[in-house]
């Protein structure tokens, strides 16, 4: 069993300084994309961020981000712009893949802080130190009892993607630990 | 909690995954009378010991994969990819040991014995 000490230095903000904010993300353009990697790779074009092939991995091109989620299937991000999932769908032959644009169906939300990742475990199983869950790393996996999707854009910087519907419940989830960990 | 190796993402924590039956129960299309469509659809090997079984990646990359597991022990043995065939797992006693497997007529045997 870890000591009171140990487990007041890892946990309390002022022992140690450790910060966390949690908030809802700005609306923006959110397309899924199932296909095959000629499909991927030509979406890829259009979207001016590659869709990597690589596993669990994310490439981000300025404010566009595309997610590997499956081995054909990826989220792709992007500020909110009207017309982009058109312009992908053109890209994409319909034959070879299919573009959906899901910008309503989900919510972000920004997990920012030194204590991110000990905040986000109360919830989710996934190991999130640096070396096992690297920046640029994202996958969905659980956050509680919801699907989301996690992406860690920087160290101390995550990006949670769930569906509407679940939004407050995976906020308040956050909340919560966020309190319980003495923030 | 289990952590199943999941064939495109690795080792993933169990919560993330879908039981779903047995794998290799292939459709015979020659099917013709009502009881062999009845064993097609619900009778199972309901092996003891090691059983290849579909699972499926729902909370990450939402594939089926197919798992060799243990149903005395419930070990993972070994997961691959749909359409890969089932691999010849040639454990040793020791390892069978080791995973707290042991052959179903020497268990019947034993608990026989011990009655």
């Amino acid at each position: 069993m870890a000591e009171a000490s140990t487990v007041l230095r890892r946990l309390s903000p002022l022992a140690t300084q450790n910060t966390v904010s949690i908030g809802f993300l700005p609306p923006m353009t959110r397309i899924t994309l199932r296909g095959e990697p000629d499909a991927a790779r030509r979406v890829g074009e259009v979207f001016r961020a590659e869709l990597s092939p690589d596993p669990l991995r994310a490439n981000a091109a300025g404010a566009r981000a595309a997610l590997w989620l499956g081995p054909d299937e990826w989220l792709l991000l992007a500020p909110e712009q009207a017309g982009l999932a058109a312009s992908i769908e053109a890209a994409c032959d319909r034959e070879h893949g299919c573009v959906i644009d899901v910008s309503h169906r989900q919510v972000g939300i920004e997990v920012r802080g030194t204590a991110g990742a000990t905040v986000l475990n109360a919830g989710c199983p996934l190991n999130l130190d640096l070396k096992a869950f690297p920046v640029g790393m994202c996958t969905r996996t659980v956050l509680a009892k919801a699907d989301i999707v996690l992406w860690r854009r920087e160290p101390e910087l995550f990006h949670v993607e769930c569906w509407r519907s679940f939004a407050p419940y995976v906020l308040g989830v956050l909340k919560q630990a966020s309190r319980d960990c003495g923030f | 909690m289990l952590l199943i190796p999941c064939p495109y993402c690795g080792p993933r924590p169990e919560l993330e995954f879908r039981h779903a039956g047995e794998a290799h129960v292939v459709r015979d299309p020659s099917l013709s009378s009502d009881a062999a469509w009845g064993a097609f659809l619900y009778a199972r090997s309901n092996t003891r010991g090691v059983i290849a079984e579909r699972w499926r990646h729902a909370s990450g990359c939402g594939r089926f994969f197919n798992c060799l597991r243990d149903t005395v022990s419930d070990n993972i043995l070994q997961t691959y990819k749909t359409g890969e065939p089932r691999p010849d797992l040639a454990l040793d006693a020791a390892t069978r040991r080791q995973l707290g497997d042991v052959a179903p007529d020497q268990s019947v045997a034993a608990t026989e014995a011990a009655r």
